[in-house]
């Protein structure tokens, strides 16, 4: 039985392109750019200087805070320069750069490709050896995991949820890493479950990854409390509060944390990074990339490292073609559209979508006729078409009474809009004021 | 690199939803009920529907080029939507002149006074189809005989709707039984041999076209089935309750512009609540209306001022009918 969320929601064309090519390992560069904050919350501190030596997997950057991860290299070679660079984001962010010389890793890393299954460390050892190497949700919010493995005071989590929905148009990273690395993953869903003390883990995948569904549900036989969710192919089925919702039909309420109704949630990649962390030794500093897009010759699927420019990437895939028109770090739904390409690649980087021109350009807008279309396709609930006018003219206590803040910006509206209105980008400007004024308030 | 790129926010997706292409759904949803009106109407209906388009469109054209001073933009398909709807609305005998009144007012009152598309708050063919009523109550409710008149325009021979008949039997102290044989069968009222306006009669055709939107997500199930489902539940306790003073529920649904009105009318966007429940509100507002209308009104027929009112109200269901938000309900217990 396929389950899903209960309201809202759209179903835009696949176009998973690169599923059926096989992960493969991208020649590490000649140099490498590595942002000290790659996730949410504080950058971290840097603790090599510059002409120091590096071995893959060495710290480079310290956690910087409670909620901060820390950074490691990606490569070995010497730090040539430390200071502020483009990334992703658009705006200048500190950033270690290392040119490469050879591949040394690490002695501690265990690079044999047997998988480990047995786990004897205590939940607390586990989460060290979490924090310790760096990682962070890999579904693409790059939230510090060892936070949402520390379950607060007075709430208990009963049910580990795992993310393999991958409902993101284009991107197949997730659907790749499932069908070649099932085990490994299966492993780092036992280990968490161990950390946050739960007995049940419920993996959901989208419907039309039924190779991976398949694959997972028979390699879960042989691990206890571990089941697989088939999925109703819906965007957007891997938003967190979705995915819960259609797993354990239970409702995060507003303004809420998943620990609230007992679930954690965690994306697939992010199990298999701490597969790799806890039984490999191995700090997160390299991810599965997917980089593709109609107009690319070569759609595939990268294991590239950390700080590797996204040049790189998109030359491996076969170059940019030239009618291009936008580039973009992500899916098409909630992607981050680049400057430029001449920025790294970090712990966050899903995919790398390339569109070309006439796709790239948004249509004019039109007025709205009140079809009700985006009410209909938001997930959360909310009224596009309201808010977005509220937004425009300013009225952030009708707004604020409007949930504004309970959107989760997954672009159903403005995806649905058939007057190509620019819904959601209103509604965030609105959000980031709204939130300032209830911060603001609080003080 | 040497062309710029495109920096936009996200989604960088856009369904291929647009507002040419719902508009262009409904007119093709509508074909069905203009062939049927030519097949029973003749010239007649020919002449009205060419009239009521072809003003709707020019009184837009007219009113945004020189009064309001933008763009005119005929190619949404409003414009011309609302010019079929207006002549589904009328008599086949209706003279031309009137048409364009109407077509006027529709546009003109029902549609630009509130700043085009998308902000208007009535029905702008209802708006013109009730003016008209209003103003011209003899030429528009003289119904031409269907199939009777394929080649005469204002010399048709008319006679009366099945509402009309039941109304006025009902007046002199007829009783239904009575009434019903001189009422067309079941079967003429679903394939439209009967008197009427021109969009009014073909239930089938309408159905189609019904069928036709729902299919293509043109429109949602809620105000069609509301508005359906409440006249029958009303009219049908007052037909369980007397039989012989309240005419069954069927025949209310087959006759005058329930049909039209429940389908292509009611469901206009700009004039029609947000929500599915607030949707739901709303039909049954039309639906209660409508029959208390032809039950206890002056009129024969009454979904033209049931949706008018219920438009009215759009704003405050609105306001009020919000969709059930994400994680309001604190479930107890998880």
């Amino acid at each position: 039985m396929l389950k899903t969320f209960a309201k809202g929601g759209i179903h835009p064309p696949e176009n998973k392109l690169s599923a059926e090519k096989a992960i493969e390992i991208l020649p590490v560069c000649e140099m490498v750019t590595i942002p000290i904050s790659q996730h949410i919350g504080a950058p971290a501190k840097v603790i090599v200087k510059k002409n120091d030596t590096v071995k893959v997997g060495q710290i480079i950057a310290e956690s910087g805070g409670f909620v901060s991860a820390n950074i490691h290299s990606s490569v070995s070679g010497t730090v040539q320069k430390i200071e502020e660079t483009f990334d992703a984001s658009g705006y200048k962010r500190m950033s270690v750069t290392i040119k490469v010389e050879g591949d040394e890793w690490l002695e501690t890393i265990d690079r044999s490709p047997e998988v480990v299954r047995q786990c004897t460390l205590s939940s607390e050892e586990i989460v060290k050896k979490i924090t310790a190497a760096g990682i962070v949700g890999l579904g693409g919010a790059t939230f510090p995991t060892q936070i949402k493995l520390m379950i607060p005071k007075g709430m208990t989590a009963d049910t580990l949820i795992i993310n393999g929905v991958e409902c993101e148009p284009y991107l197949t990273a997730d659907d790749r890493l499932m069908l070649e690395k099932g085990e490994e993953i299966l492993v780092g869903v036992s280990i968490l479950m161990k950390a946050l003390n739960v007995s049940k883990a419920i993996i959901g995948i989208e419907n039309n990854k039924t190779k991976a569904i398949a694959h997972i549900d028979n390699l879960a036989k042989s691990f206890q409390g571990i089941s697989v969710q088939a999925l109703k192919v819906q965007y957007p089925q891997g938003g967190e509060k979705q995915l819960i919702k259609a797993c354990i039909g239970r409702e995060v309420p507003s303004g809420g944390l998943p620990i609230a109704v007992g679930a954690v949630v965690q994306n697939v990649g992010t199990a298999f990074a701490v597969y790799e962390a806890v039984q490999k030794n191995k700090p997160l500093f390299e991810r599965v990339v997917t980089v593709t897009g109609k107009s690319l010759k070569k759609p595939s699927n990268f294991l590239a490292r950390v700080g590797t420019p996204l040049t790189a990437l998109i030359e491996a895939a076969g170059g940019l073609p030239d009618d291009t028109g936008k580039i973009i770090s992500g899916g098409p739904m909630m992607g981050k559209a680049l400057r430029s390409a001449e920025v790294p690649m970090t712990k966050g980087t899903s995919g790398v979508l390339i569109l070309p021109n006439p796709e790239a350009k948004r249509k004019i807008i039109q007025e709205c006729i009140r079809c009700a279309k985006c009410v209909s396709a938001c997930p959360m609930g909310l009224e596009p078409y309201l808010m977005m006018p509220l937004s425009e003219r300013r009225i952030f206590d009708r707004l604020e009474k409007e949930k504004v803040m309970d959107c989760i910006e997954c672009g159903s509206c403005s995806y649905t809009c058939p007057s190509n209105r620019p819904l959601l980008d209103y509604i965030r400007l609105g959000k980031a004021s709204v939130g300032a004024i209830m911060r603001s308030r609080k003080k | 690199m040497n062309n710029l790129l495109n920096v936009s926010l996200s989604p960088h997706a856009k369904s291929s939803d647009s507002v040419n292409k719902l508009m262009r759904n409904v007119i093709i949803a509508m074909l069905p009920i203009m062939l049927f009106s030519f097949y029973y109407f003749g010239i007649g209906a020919i002449i009205v529907t060419l009239v009521s388009i072809t003003s709707a469109l020019m009184f837009e054209w007219i009113i945004s080029k020189f009064i309001l001073k933008r763009e005119p933009n005929l190619s949404d398909g409003s414009a011309l939507i609302t010019g079929m709807l207006l002549a589904f609305n009328v008599p086949s005998n209706l003279p031309f002149w009137i048409v364009m009144i109407g077509a006027l007012v529709a546009i003109g009152v029902g549609k630009m006074s509130f700043g085009g598309l998308g902000t208007n708050i009535f029905n702008p063919a209802l708006v013109g189809r009730v003016f008209l009523l209003i103003s011209f109550p003899v030429q528009t409710t003289s119904w031409p005989k269907p199939l009777d008149s394929f080649t005469s325009y204002t010399d048709a021979v008319t006679g009366a709707t099945p509402l009309a008949i039941l109304k006025e039997e009902l007046k002199k102290g007829e009783k239904v039984s009575d009434i019903l044989e001189k009422l067309p069968s079941f079967m003429d009222l679903f394939i439209g041999k009967i008197g009427g306006s021109l969009g009014e009669v073909a239930a089938l055709a309408i159905l189609i076209g019904m069928i036709y939107m729902l299919a293509t997500k043109t429109i949602t199930w809620h105000i069609p089935v509301s508005v359906l489902g409440s006249i029958f539940v009303v009219a049908g306790t007052l037909w369980l309750i007397n039989d012989e003073k309240f005419i069954n529920p069927f025949f209310h649904l087959l006759t005058g512009g329930i049909l039209l009105g429940a389908v292509f009318m009611a469901t206009d966007y700009v004039t029609s609540p947000m929500t599915g429940k607030g949707q739901i509100i709303y039909g049954i507002g039309i639906g209660v209306i409508t029959i208390i209308i032809r039950i206890a009104g002056a009129y024969p027929e009454g979904i033209s001022f049931a949706i008018l009112i219920m438009n009215g109200l759009t704003p405050l269901i609105n306001m009020y009918i919000k969709p059930k938000r994400f994680g309001e309900v604190v479930k107890n217990g998880k």
